[in-house]
């Protein structure tokens, strides 16, 4: 791993912080460009109403829920090898539900009425939750960090960390329920979203918490000792498991009904989405992981698992991809039993093509969490250090 | 750009539609006394909405439509409804264009047979646009109308997810001559509103009046005299994805 010269360390510093601002910057303009022109200059339609867009910005705010799950292991659950993990856990999640916010807002065809949306609520809507859902979670996110980080609040630090870890499981929920409560189409309406977005969210959450701390342990020049990588790792391999067999379960059950097979052999073996399911979010996404991870060659080797927590992540956009998009390119079926068409493409199979502005747009929001990332760890007490007497005081990895 | 009039606000129009309503609003006129001339041409014909009266919960208002009546190839109803309401942007990716109403051509699996229909909002009594709009912006009228407040549409397209017959519209690129009765807006999202702006005068929503073949029936639901409730009553009618319980406003004959 690439470990910086202690004199280029700073301006290596800036350099980075530079590029995620600017990147954000870029995106900000796209937003914009977007807002000025219309949704016109973006691949988004009337069939596929969300775009890459909400497939970066639901990836940041499932990971950023999931990657507090390192604090709560620490906090909540007492292990003891988390707990220096969890205030970086925090910092993360602030970031990249900042970034996942962002992109949101600011594809809205009228991101100008941000007020308005604080303003009315309709109870019966989970975008309405949103608006009570994600000002808690900053709020107890930021109460739970200085609990940790202020030696005075820290007895507080345990009390702080289980509301965050009930919050983000309900916030995480209302993510999944977004696609749950809709009766439309056939790749949503299920029950067992909610619960999968919150398997989801582990996995994501703590695939980004491996490669983070990967990279700031090689800046500092240091390794994570063997014992907590194999802990992590197997915590990995687990989520990543139990995503897969959430996915199955939904694709089987969908197949089982009559009315669904047509969507199902679509989304699987006949459309534009049958690669990126099975190559991207089945085989790179989860069966690459879990050899890597458990590979007796592979597994005890920081490279390797830092690999797998990548293509975790890798995998997540393409399974994202397949679910938003792909669930809005297979047509409605407004009448069972006849084949339509009309002006209005009824019947047709949509294609979505990103366009630049909103590419753009996505990586801005990627640029936001990467920049407060980038900034935290500098200003902050963030990097994770082990006192391996105390660990091993309380069972090593058994603890 | 001219601020859409209210009729509410203006004294003289609001004085005709008040006068209109009275008329209508009764049926019928006094001519002497235990004489009565009834307005029989008129039965079926929308009541015009008294100024500042809010709309009236007793009141369903539904469009039955006889798909063995639409003819092949005509487009009346979808002429009409564009002109009657400013849907006129030609965008290049025809996709991202706005279309309040369209003709689908349905043919049945089984045995080839071939219908034509105009679908647009079915105006549900349950509809799943209004409950997924995190700001209130859809909204069902107490006349059973749905309607987007273009005020508090934030152009989320939560609704256009929702929606089990496609029946929305987002707006992807400014507007310009506008009809001021129909505002509509860039960045939100836009479907058929019944022509409520002509239903409050008393008038029939464009896609009815135009039609040549008498395809579509307005009418109160709720009114057991009105010819849409008679109809219904008295042939078998459809809800498009009955198995959903949304209740439709809209409903199809010869499906």
């Amino acid at each position: 791993m690439f470990t910086p010269h202690p004199r280029h360390e700073e301006a290596l510093f800036y350099l980075l912080a530079a590029i995620g601002g600017v990147v954000s910057a870029i995106g900000l303009a796209a937003a914009l460009y977007m807002e000025h022109s219309g949704h016109v200059v973006t691949g988004m339609n009337n069939q596929i109403v969300w775009g890459l867009p909400h497939v970066f910005a639901i990836f940041l705010i499932v990971a950023a829920s999931g990657v507090l799950n390192v604090a709560s292991m620490g906090s909540v659950f007492g292990r003891v090898l988390y707990k220096p993990r969890a205030p970086l856990s925090g910092l993360l999640a602030l970031a990249m539900i900042t970034g996942g916010l962002a992109i949101i807002m600011l594809d809205l065809g009228r991101a100008d009425r941000l007020m308005v949306a604080a303003t009315h609520f309709n109870p019966t809507s989970v975008f309405g939750w949103n608006v009570i859902l994600y000002p808690v979670f900053y709020g107890l996110v930021a109460v739970y960090l200085w609990t940790m980080m202020e030696r005075r609040m820290n007895p507080y630090s345990k009390a702080a960390g289980l509301a965050t870890f009930v919050w983000r499981v309900v916030l995480t929920s209302g993510t999944g329920s977004i696609f749950a409560f809709l009766v439309a189409r056939q790749a949503y309406g299920s029950a067992l979203l909610a619960p999968m977005f919150i398997v989801m969210s582990f996995s994501w959450g703590l695939a980004v918490f491996i490669v983070v701390q990967a990279t700031m342990y090689a800046w500092n020049g240091m390794t994570l000792p063997p014992l907590i990588l194999q802990r992590l790792k197997n915590l990995l391999a687990t989520f990543v498991a139990a995503v897969l067999y959430l996915t199955i379960i939904l694709h089987l059950v969908n197949a089982y009904f009559a009315k669904n097979i047509a969507f199902e052999y679509f989304i699987l073996f006949d459309s534009d989405f049958a690669a990126p399911f099975w190559l991207g979010q089945v085989l790179i996404g989860s069966l690459l992981p879990l050899a890597l991870l458990f590979l007796p060659a592979t597994r005890t080797k920081a490279l390797w698992v830092n690999l797998a927590a990548l293509l975790v992540i890798v995998g997540a956009y393409y399974q994202l991809h397949v679910f938003i998009i792909g669930g809005q390119a297979f047509p409605l079926d407004i009448f069972p039993g006849y084949n339509v068409k009309s002006s209005f493409f009824d019947g047709a199979v949509d294609h979505y093509a990103a366009s630049l502005p909103e590419i753009l747009l996505a990586v801005g929001g990627l640029g936001i969490a990467f920049t407060m990332t980038t900034i935290g760890v500098r200003i902050l007490h963030f990097l994770p250090q082990d006192d391996l007497a105390e660990l091993e005081a309380a069972g090593g990895i058994t603890d | 750009m001219t601020a859409p009039q209210s009729p509410d606000n203006n004294p003289r129009r609001a004085f005709i539609a008040a006068a209109g309503a009275g008329v209508a609003g009764l049926g019928f006129t006094v001519i002497a006394p235990g004489l009565h001339l009834m307005a029989v041409g008129e039965a079926n014909a929308a009541e015009a909405r008294k100024a500042g009266t809010a709309a009236s919960p007793a009141v369903r208002w539904g469009l039955l439509i006889d798909a063995g009546k639409c003819a092949p190839g005509c487009t009346k109803c979808i002429d009409a409804c564009h002109t009657e309401n400013g849907v006129s942007e030609k965008l290049p990716d025809p996709r991202q264009n706005s279309q309040w109403i369209r003709k689908i051509e349905l043919v049945d699996k089984r045995n080839g047979r071939v219908t034509q229909l105009p679908m647009m909002c079915q105006h549900c009594a349950e509809p799943p646009c209004v409950d997924v709009c995190p700001t209130g912006a859809s909204m069902k009228r107490a006349d059973g109308i749905v309607l987007v407040d273009r005020h508090t549409c934030i152009g989320c397209r939560y609704c256009m997810m929702a929606c089990p017959y496609k029946a929305r519209s987002f707006v992807h690129t400014p507007l310009t001559q506008q009809n001021p009765e129909v505002p509509r807006g860039q960045g939100c999202v836009e479907s058929c509103t019944l022509c409520v702006h002509r239903i409050d005068k008393g008038q029939q929503p464009a896609c009815v009046e135009s039609c040549p073949e008498g395809a579509m029936v307005f009418g109160d639901l709720n009114d057991p005299a009105s010819e849409i409730a008679k109809r219904i009553a008295s042939v078998p009618t459809t809800q498009v994805r009955a198995d959903l319980r949304l209740n439709q406003g809209v409903r199809y004959q010869g499906l």
